[in-house]
């Protein structure tokens, strides 16, 4: 006879053999977290507590001297500050640009798909392609320089665009714009096709002009799109690399240092590994605290919505 | 329509500095450029060994890859077991930065080959201060062979007065100019004096024309300048209170005083447009053109305009050279260097036959035959050198009492960094020369005291 206890037996053994399963599937990627980013996050977090220069085994414990010396580095500070302007001009322009070109790109337009080639196609280079590319148009004489050549042509003052310090910054935001505006561009106007066509033409039954379709129907459609869109942005301007390095390797003067180059040069270029490991465990920091706020921002706005 | 219209001119933007980017070819190319450090050959031989010797090994690793050169180290290998029978030699070919990261990981075990690629200078002092190079200052010395090589290239190889390897190239940095442009501009060359070059800049400027080309973007270059103001105003005796003895210090007046000579350069226009961004490349590119007067820079100079120049021939036919300006009242003596090369140190349990080795393979005949191949400037006297520009830059180092290697190879990497850096900030007048000087004491009490 079936009783109720073996019933519940048959369910827990077969609860626990799924449960085997389960676990059985996610050892592989277990793993592979655990040898490629869990440990050597802490390996990173113990050899930040040494003065090491990477040759011989970490010896020389110094505490928390390198984290101490980080924060009273005005470069780092510089580089903080740099990057988070990075990160504010990609949110507050390259964003906003990138939806205004989905926006008019919209539907239906003529030769979209075009339009939409053509404003994708920078993303799909390379960031070192990229870097070598804007380095060559920037190039400060207008003889090899498309941009100053272009500023000659019409008369303007040519600019030192990387050799400027006031200016290099925004000339590199300027690149990072050109190669990623396309990406952002794609993902809006894939929101835009999931806004049901009834809802807007409801809206244009009941009058609306094209500004209130856009603050009242549109942009709250699409809240989903743009934070998923902000949160990449803000994430790659945190981790922006290689562009930088090979335009200008964070000069003149640090005048274009960022987070990753400056925990580069300390690693790579003066061989203080050490030192190097702290300003990257910084970084980590600085993006767990704005992704665990992010996420708990977003959703509370969801319950409003 | 508007709306058409807006799209296709940021579409026609967006592209237009694609193909514009994409088709400036050339223009700035990276030069094949000697990073941080120059690329590196290596020497070989020994003289023939007695008979009826103990079999032994030597191990040697050198990092010339380009097929020519590497097939001239086995013939050289080859011809010396051929005449010493007893031994073989063991080579293991890298490439540079392949080489680097294997000797981190082999300065741990200290398991060192017998022979192996060296640049002298700071990493090789810390080799020597952990005991894992031999010193070969008595086997040098017999038969007179130390004065058969240049003595400032030798001393490179050289930690308090004991040699611990051999260079087998070697050159210094000067000025190339391009005869052309000074004759259009009523300079004279060679400059001799400080006054000089600036009265020659105000003259190129005068007459239109790009007076330096510089890269402070790639710093080293620019830090070449800085340097050999340096040794200029303070002599050797400077840089030695201040890196070796630690007597000084580089906040002393010579390192200063060569800040603020640097920016008399920048002051009076000196270099071209950008040249704060510029790097190595593009400072190649210029001088390869034509388009300006003077290059302070190493031997491998003329080279890269080559390979910059839009015509792909540079201006071989109109280059010059000469030695760095001396600065009037400086303590150093003008014909003091600043210089570097490539050579080979020995390890620490390497048999004689080692330096027997070394020894065969710096004799004016094979000296000539890696002139002859491009594996640098030879340090044999006596060797045979046709490009006249060669010829000035072996007689200058020749005559250098003190030839300094470059500072980012001479000190430790970190304060090599932070040298360029700083020139590059005087430079860009972000900080003061005190400023500049006193962060590369503080880099230098954290790594030297």
């Amino acid at each position: 006879m079936v009783t109720i206890e073996t019933l519940k037996k048959r369910k827990s053994r077969r609860f626990s053999s799924d449960r085997i399963k389960v676990f059985l599937f996610l050892i592989p990627a277990a793993v592979l977290l655990l040898v490629f980013l869990v440990i050597p996050i802490f390996q990173c977090l113990y050899y930040s507590l040494f003065n090491w220069n990477g040759m011989g085994p970490a010896e020389d414990f110094i505490g928390i001297l390198n984290y101490k010396k980080i924060i009273n580095d005005s470069v780092f500070i510089k580089a903080v500050l740099n990057t988070f302007a990075i990160v504010g001009l990609s949110l507050f322009v390259q964003l906003p640009l990138a939806l205004f070109l989905a926006i008019m790109i919209g539907r239906g337009i003529k030769g979209r798909a075009f339009y939409r080639t053509v404003f994708f196609l920078p993303y799909v280079l390379s960031e070192t392609i990229t870097a070598v590319m804007w380095r060559i148009l920037y190039n400060p004489d207008p003889k090899r320089g498309f941009i100053n050549a272009v500023f000659q042509a019409f008369g303007w003052k040519m600019q030192d665009w990387l050799g400027n310090m006031n200016l290099v910054l925004f000339s590199i935001f300027i690149v990072l714009t050109w190669k990623y505006i396309g990406f952002h561009m794609l993902l809006y106007i894939t929101g835009l096709q999931n806004i049901p066509r009834d809802v807007e033409e409801a809206a244009l039954i009941d009058g609306v002009n094209k500004r209130q379709m856009l603050t009242y129907i549109t942009l709250p459609l699409l809240s989903g799109t743009i934070r998923t869109s902000a949160y990449l942005s803000v994430l790659g301007s945190l981790q922006v690399y290689a562009i930088v390095w090979i335009m200008t390797k964070g000069g003149p003067v640090n005048a274009s240092e960022v987070l990753s180059t400056y925990m580069y040069r300390f690693s790579f270029v003066r061989f203080q590994l050490g030192y190097g490991a702290a300003v990257a465990i910084v970084m980590l920091i600085i993006s767990l605290i704005f992704s665990i706020t992010y996420m708990s921002l977003t959703r509370r706005t969801e319950h409003v919505a | 329509m508007k709306k058409i219209w807006i799209l296709t001119l940021v579409a026609i933007l967006m592209v237009s500095m694609l193909l514009m980017g994409t088709s400036c070819k050339g223009a700035e190319e990276e030069p094949a450029a000697p990073a941080e450090e120059p690329a590196a050959e290596e020497p070989a031989a020994e003289e023939p060994a007695p008979e009826e010797k103990e079999p032994v090994t030597i191990t040697w690793w050198h990092i010339q890859t380009e097929e020519s050169q590497k097939a001239y180290w086995q013939d050289l290998a080859d011809r010396f077991m051929d005449a010493n029978p007893h031994v073989t030699i063991e080579i293991t070919v890298m490439e540079n930065e392949n080489f680097k990261a294997k000797m981190t990981t082999v300065m741990q075990t200290g398991e060192v080959p017998d022979l192996f690629q060296s640049w002298g200078g700071g990493t090789m002092n810390a080799q020597v201060e952990a005991g894992l190079l031999k010193d070969i200052t008595a086997e040098l010395a017999e038969d007179g062979f130390a004065d058969t090589i240049s003595p400032g290239a030798l001393g490179v190889y050289s930690y308090n007065g004991k040699n611990y390897g051999v260079p087998r190239d070697m050159g210094m940095v000067g000025i190339f100019y391009n005869t052309e442009l000074f004759e259009q501009a009523g300079v004279e060359a060679p400059i001799a004096t400080w006054s000089d070059l600036l009265e020659a800049v105000d003259k190129f400027n005068a007459a239109g024309i790009t007076p330096i080309a510089e890269a402070a973007g790639d710093k080293w270059p620019a830090a070449f300048s800085w340097e050999y103001l340096v040794t200029r105003i303070g002599g050797q005796a400077a840089f030695d209170a201040a890196a070796n003895t630690r007597t000084g210090s580089f906040t002393d007046e010579p390192f200063v005083q060569a800040g603020y000579k640097l920016l008399e350069l920048v002051d009076a226009k000196a270099y071209q447009d950008g040249f704060l961004a510029a790097t190595w490349g593009d400072a190649a590119t210029i001088m390869g053109n034509g388009e300006a007067a003077m290059n302070c820079m190493g031997q491998w100079g003329p080279g890269s305009y080559r390979e910059n120049s839009a015509d792909g021939k540079g201006i071989d036919d109109k280059l010059g050279w000469f030695p760095f300006p001396m600065v009037e009242g400086g303590a150093g003596n003008p014909n003091d260097a600043l210089g570097g090369g490539n050579g080979f140190v020995v390890g620490k349990d390497a048999p004689d036959e080692a330096v027997d080795f070394l020894k065969f393979m710096l004799t004016v005949e094979e000296q000539d035959k890696q002139t002859e191949l491009g594996m640098g400037v030879p340090v044999v006297k006596g060797a045979t050198v046709e490009d006249p520009i060669l010829l000035q830059i072996i007689e200058g180092r020749d005559k250098a009492e003190y030839l300094q290697l470059y500072y980012d190879q001479y000190l430790p990497p970190a304060m090599g960094s932070v040298v360029n850096d700083i020139v590059q900030g005087i430079m860009a007048k972000a900080m003061t020369p005190e400023e500049a000087c006193q962060m590369l004491e503080d880099s230098a009490v954290e790594n030297l005291d």
